[in-house]
């Protein structure tokens, strides 16, 4: 069986910045390995701009921001294996995988970083009435198809779903030709970007239809049209507001859920607010020296702070290795008013670094204010003019606030809105 | 003219109007902070955009993606767009590569932003 000290699954955006983590802290033996032939993961396809804003103060699009970490990773000499489907992994860090260069390989770790992203919801997951007939994607799918293998899915449009996935693919399918007839989104706001909604949609006359779902799909050989109607405040489609758009394509943009079969087979216990691993400060997931980092971790709009995540949780996987990682006690980070998708769920009582915590909002509100709580007592406080569940939040806590709390068993992150 | 603009610096989203007689912004309102007045005074006067694109690599269904090495005026979006599709790239291109040269007289250069070798 080969061994080596840090195995990282996933050549993501996650993965290489965890991998450049590890290499900076120490660590000289390490391996990543990605299913797919190039790394940079789902970025590879993202070629519109707007990533890097926080980290280079320049923006850049999805391979450009990927070629940066590339670079680096090459430079140091890290060794990556393409082309390598991950197949299990056991709980005692023992990682199967299977390439046509190697055939199978059983690899032990003595650290190991989940890095494998995560998947697009599909058709079957929202029970979308209607025909099951072809020219139904997924958003990413479809840029897929556009971005990296030349190929058109339809020329008449119609998109569910108005998260920043489907709200690009909007534009992307408008310059490359197509007729987008509208954008279609069950809630009575976008989660996407401002910037992507007057970019993508308002630029090209796409109109934003707000509390809308599909009620119908209609074709048999191929999708001919798609009846979309009106919701009531239950989200219920309210009779009699159908319309119908003749188009071939109908792209989804309904959520993405992290890829965790491979956690779940090493055990490590999963969290249901995040759909990711339950994890603490350092990001190691509940088995020892597995950590979790990245979108299967849970699902960032920012690829930046994936990979500032990414960058401390290969850090800290070298920490482990080298048994500088001792289990201090560690309390419980619960989820109060508001507050929804939490990262990390523990945080250790003495921790070596300030405290990290990221959450989503679990809706609008304006006038807020997010506080950290443990009982009486305030470990934070600030106000923010306006909370949406489409910007992840970013709460620092300071080491002192934290070794100060002697006998909280354990610390609430709620939002407050104050009467107007 | 009356314009009437949502922000895009915040999720606030405001909705910001004014006046624009070709020369002066007036009567901005709606915005809430200094951002909000900057954005509604230059996507009035100079609406600019990054362009990112799809080009035919020679030898090979697989495109290449590129961009503008900076935001070119709004109405010149189409016109840059079409030359973008009228233009083949050759192997090998390098990242950063120019692949057209001043497009549309904007001033920008269309660039490659992946490589292929
Ligand atoms: C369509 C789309 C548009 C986006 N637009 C923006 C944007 O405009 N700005 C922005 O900042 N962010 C954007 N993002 C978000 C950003 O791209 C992600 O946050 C980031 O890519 C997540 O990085 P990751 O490494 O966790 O996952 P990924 O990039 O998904 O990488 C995961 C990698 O793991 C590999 N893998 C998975 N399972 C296995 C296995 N079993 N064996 C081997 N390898 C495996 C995959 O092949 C992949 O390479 C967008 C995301 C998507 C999906």
């Amino acid at each position: 069986m080969d061994r080596v000290d840090i195995l990282i699954i996933g050549g993501g955006p996650a993965g290489l910045a965890a991998a450049i983590g590890a290499y900076e802290a120490g660590a000289r033996d390490i391996l990543v390995l990605d299913r797919e032939q190039e790394l940079g993961g789902i970025l590879k396809q993202c070629i519109h701009n707007g990533f890097g804003l926080h980290t280079f103060q320049e923006e850049l699009t999805g391979p450009e921001y990927a070629h940066r970490f590339i670079k680096k990773v090459r430079a140091y000499g890290i060794p990556c294996q393409g082309e390598t489907m991950v197949l299990s992994i056991s709980p005692k860090k023992v990682v199967t995988c299977v390439s046509h260069d190697h055939g199978l390989q059983h690899i032990q770790a003595k650290a190991v970083l989940l890095c494998m992203g995560c998947r697009e919801r599909p058709r079957g997951s929202l029970a979308t009435p209607g025909e099951r007939c072809p020219g139904v994607y997924t958003a990413g799918t479809a840029q897929r198809f556009t971005n990296l293998e030349g190929l058109m899915p339809g020329k008449e449009v119609v998109i569910l779903g108005s998260g920043d996935i489907g709200l690009i693919m909007a534009r992307r399918m408008t310059l490359l030709g197509a007729k987008v007839h509208a954008c279609v989104e069950l809630m009575p706001y976008s989660s996407g970007l401002k910037r992507n909604i007057v970019q993508c949609l308002d630029d090209y006359g796409i109109p934003l239809l707000l509390s809308h779902t599909v009620v119908d799909i209609q074709g048999r050989d191929h999708v001919t049209g798609v009846t979309v109607a009106k919701v009531d405040t239950n989200l219920q489609p309210i009779p009699g507001t159908e319309q119908t758009f003749p188009c071939d394509t109908l792209l989804l943009s309904v959520g993405l859920i992290p890829e965790n079969e491979l956690s779940k087979m090493a055990g490590v216990t999963l969290y249901p607010g995040t759909s990711g691993a339950l994890v603490d400060e350092t990001l190691m997931t509940s088995v020892p020296g597995i950590f979790a980092c990245g979108n299967v971790l849970h699902v960032h709009d920012l690829v930046d702070f994936v990979s500032e995540e990414a960058e401390t949780a290969g850090k800290n996987a070298w920490a482990y290795v080298q048994g500088e990682l001792t289990q201090a006690e560690r309390i419980i980070v619960e989820t109060g008013f508001g507050v929804g998708a939490l990262v990390p769920q523990l945080v250790s009582r003495e921790p070596l670094q300030p405290v990290r915590l990221m959450f989503r909002p679990r809706n609008v509100y304006r006038n807020a204010r997010i506080i950290v709580e443990a009982g009486e007592q305030r470990l934070y406080e600030k106000k923010a003019m306006i909370l949406a569940p489409g910007e992840m939040v970013n709460v620092v806590l300071p080491v002192e606030k934290l070794s100060a709390l002697k006998n909280a068993e354990s610390l609430t992150v709620r939002i407050e809105v104050s009467q107007a | 003219m009356k314009y009437e603009l949502t922000c895009i610096n915040c999720p606030m989203g405001c909705r910001i109007t004014a006046d624009y007689d070709g020369k002066e912004v007036t009567n901005i309102e709606g915005y809430t902070c200094r951002r909000g007045l900057l954005y509604a005074q230059s996507e009035i006067t100079d609406p600019t955009r990054m362009l990112t694109a799809l080009m035919a690599l020679e030898g090979t269904h697989v495109p290449l993606p590129v961009k503008t090495d900076r935001p070119i005026r709004k109405a010149l979006l189409p016109k840059a767009l079409e030359q973008i599709k009228s233009t083949r790239a050759k192997r090998p291109v390098r990242l950063g590569a120019v692949v057209i040269e001043n497009v549309c007289n904007s001033g920008a250069n269309v660039i490659a932003t992946a490589e292929r070798l």
